[in-house]
């Protein structure tokens, strides 16, 4: 729901960060997206690839982590992955409730560029 | 060539709610974040704070929705300031929407400043606006599975009003797995039964809520 804010974001950083790089075409975005951000990844690709038309990230690929949603259980300690039914049973312990330990992550790790060939040229000079 | 970002998406919205926060530290002003379905009840609590905390405390209100200024309305009729945001589609308030609006309020003269986010458990939850509290309505009708279905909005919030109690024998809404649902995500959270309706539970939140702001000032 909340994919065409995340997107606008993401697409002023990535521009941003290619125009301060002298890029000529951004090639590839790589994020990471938690589990329980919620935030669909293909209606990211969707809105981004609409929002950069004509721009430097034109035809960028968006590569997508995804990041499991890990707790610690509040009775034992032990540290379970929780799946999509969002179970918070311990497995060890059996006991409900756990501390959220990952699976918020929303970031940009990186972004694979290509420079102007004039900019090449006057580097190898 | 690779270039390392290492950003948070959201990185944006996280600088200008620390802006937010600095304004209103600056000035003294405490804020809530107010979040929950439709018809949860937002705009009754609002109600029901304000004329507990009036003449004490000098309230202000930003009501943000998708369209419409029916709940700004509302409020006003209890004589503080209001502004209405409209999102024009957008699921949730950002902090930059909350930015624009403070030059409409004159902040030297707000102790505590509400804003009900847009209606909704999942949007808001990431948008952080510059509040001291993420309160969460969750109200009876709803059904008390919600905290597991919303996961995220539910373990980011600092206290959660179970709205709507006097509807409590009427629905198989209970409380026993509300608090389980709701203490299996967030250990300590503060929970609080009311119902905006007979008024039941209010004192007690509002005491909460007073020595909230007295510690933060």
């Amino acid at each position: 729901m909340h994919e065409m804010a995340v997107t606008q974001s993401i697409f002023s950083t990535v521009l941003d960060y290619a125009e301060k790089n002298d890029a000529s075409r951004v090639l590839k975005v790589n994020l990471k997206i938690g589990k329980i951000t919620g935030v669909v990844g293909d209606c990211v690709k969707f809105y981004f690839e609409v929002m950069s038309k004509g721009t430097l990230a034109e035809g960028a690929r968006l590569e997508i982590e995804e990041v499991v949603t890990k707790a610690r259980c509040y009775s034992c300690g032990q540290e379970f992955e929780i799946k999509d039914n969002f179970d918070l049973v311990c497995p060890n312990c059996s006991n409900f409730g756990a501390e959220i330990l990952s699976g918020k992550e929303l970031f940009i790790e990186s972004i694979e560029i290509e420079r102007n060939l004039v900019e090449n040229q006057n580097r190898a000079d | 060539m690779e270039i390392k970002i290492l950003e948070s998406v959201l990185e944006r919205n996280n600088k200008i709610a620390a802006e937010n926060a600095k304004t209103f530290k600056e000035n003294g002003v405490f804020v809530l974040n107010l979040m929950a379905s439709p018809g949860a009840g937002k705009t009754s609590f609002i109600i029901k704070t304000i004329q507990g905390m009036q003449g004490s405390f000098k309230l202000g209100v930003i009501e943000g929705d998708i369209a419409s200024k029916v709940d700004a309305e509302k409020v006003q009729e209890t004589g503080v300031p209001v502004i209405q945001i409209n999102t024009g589609g957008a699921c949730h308030l950002d902090s930059i929407m909350i930015q624009k609006a403070l030059p409409h309020f004159d902040l030297k003269n707000l102790d505590l400043l509400i804003i009900e986010n847009v209606g909704n458990l999942v949007c808001p939850a990431e948008f952080i606006l510059g509040e001291n509290l993420k309160v969460i309505i969750l109200s009876v009708p709803e059904g008390d599975d919600k905290p597991l279905k919303y996961p995220l909005m539910f373990s980011e919030s600092d206290v959660i009003i179970l709205n709507k109690i006097d509807l409590l024998g009427l629905t198989d809404f209970s409380l026993e797995r509300v608090y389980q649902n709701i203490k299996g995500l967030r250990k300590d959270i503060k929970i609080f039964e009311v119902s905006c309706k007979t008024g039941d539970g209010i004192e007690d939140w509002l005491t909460w809520l007073k020595e909230r702001i007295e510690e933060a000032m």
